[in-house]
């Protein structure tokens, strides 16, 4: 109730933040600081990141997800991320779309998982409304049965996210960085990455995603446009953020120790 | 109607109330936080973990983030997290105090936190820091109305 004794009705505020090649460390850094530190809802689109980067979630172990001994040769930054979720290679060609909310920002949501995997799939269905045949399939955004979207979130007591990295465009090449993860859903069957995936350039323009994607947004909540220097490093606020990029010397402990394993298990055998 | 029978009186032998609504069980002798995790005082000692409500709602849990040993923890705030289903859910102390002892099982068995949330799948073991805070959380009761209500808002 507000001092006149009307009531506040009407969609939640949503704070809109337009990036552009943000390196996606500083965009992971940003979204963890606005989930523990900030009280509004946010949404935050980042137009491709700079350099290729494999970022993996919170539990990932790099020798089961990475073909090691090329990313190391490639120096490939390896990032491990706050939320939980799979493994991705990001550049240029990816775009990321994230949502921070109060838990009770959109009516009826459990923050819980499921229930917040299943709002943003009729945020992303108005999307693709005459595009192409999108669903929600085990957690991944699909056209048909290929996946082009890679989701995760972190939920902490009052708040949640919910970010994807959308692929509009990828490397062959890239993909030869990552291993077929030994947790993969049901309808994968077992495909490679090519077999697995669609790039959505092959179905909409880059601009046109993005800006059905803010009218959809503008569906749920009453979108307020931000800059990023108006939001960034607030010098009271003390936080830090925990996803980090891996260090060359863990990928190389990491090798090492997958190796002697092995050898240990073979040896053991004989 | 026998097995029900039978599961009636098994849980009230081991002091779990059934919700034959499908709801999720409670053990009635621990204390609950409104953010879904228990805790099972003894003296100057307790023991914390997540609900079977919370377990249920998360879907299957494929990794714990355990505090290190030595850790304080105040009531309300986060000490670790699960994963599940491609998300991370911050775990929150019903109390606070000094982590003690934290289950390592969780490490190779994050599962356990689903199979059995008030035995095997215990998080955390806590020195009591304050013992008037027990008195602020929900008994068995309150906390499953409390769950009745929070889904029936949903």
């Amino acid at each position: 109730m507000t001092a006149c004794g009307t009531r506040n009705i009407g969609p939640p505020l949503i704070n809109l933040v337009r990036l552009k090649g943000v390196p996606i460390l500083r965009q992971l850094h940003l979204e963890e600081r606005l989930l523990r530190t900030s009280l509004d809802n946010w949404c935050i689109i980042n137009d491709g990141t700079d350099d290729p980067t494999v970022v993996m979630g919170i539990s990932g172990k790099p020798v089961e997800l990475l073909e090691i001994d090329s990313v190391i040769r490639d120096e490939i930054p390896v990032i491990r991320r706050f939320t939980g979720g799979g493994t991705v290679i990001v550049d240029n060609g990816t775009i990321f779309v994230t949502f921070i909310c109060n838990k009770d920002a959109v009516p009826g949501l459990q923050s819980y998982p499921r229930p917040i995997m299943s709002w943003s799939s009729l945020v992303y269905r108005k999307v693709f409304q005459g595009i192409g045949e999108f669903s929600l399939r085990e957690n991944d955004y699909v056209l048909g049965n290929h996946k082009f979207g890679g989701n995760a979130q972190s939920i902490i007591k009052n708040r949640w996210v919910h970010h994807t990295s959308f692929l509009w465009d990828y490397e062959i090449s890239n993909m030869g960085y990552l291993k077929l993860p030994k947790r993969a859903p049901e309808y994968r069957q077992a495909r490679s990455h090519l077999e697995f995936m669609c790039r959505m350039k092959d179905y909409i323009p880059r601009s046109n995603f993005i800006s059905r994607t803010i009218d959809a947004v503008g569906s749920h909540f009453l979108v307020r446009s931000m800059e990023l220097e108006a939001i960034m490093y607030n010098s009271g606020t003390k936080f830090k953020p925990s996803s980090r990029l891996l260090r060359k010397q863990e990928l190389e402990e990491a090798k090492f120790d997958s190796q002697t394993s092995i050898a240990v298990s073979q040896s053991l055998q004989m | 109607m026998a097995s029900k029978l039978w599961a009636s009186r098994a849980a009230s032998y081991f002091r779990i109330s059934i919700f034959h609504r499908g709801f999720a069980t409670v053990i009635k002798d621990f204390k609950y936080a409104d953010t879904h995790e228990w805790v099972k005082v003894d003296g100057s000692s307790a023991t914390v973990g997540i609900t079977d409500h919370a377990q249920d709602h998360l879907g299957d849990v494929v990794y714990v983030e355990l505090p290190e040993v030595g850790t304080a923890v105040t009531q309300g705030g986060s000490f670790g997290a699960v994963e599940s289903v491609k998300a991370t859910s911050d775990i929150n102390s019903p109390i606070s105090g000094k982590v003690v002892e934290v289950n390592k099982e969780l490490n190779n068995s994050p599962g356990l936190v689903n199979a059995s949330p008030y035995e095997n799948g215990w998080i955390i073991k806590v020195e009591i820091g304050n013992s008037e805070e027990v008195k602020s959380l929900m008994d068995s009761d309150q906390y499953s109305k409390f769950c009745e209500e929070e889904d029936a808002k949903h």
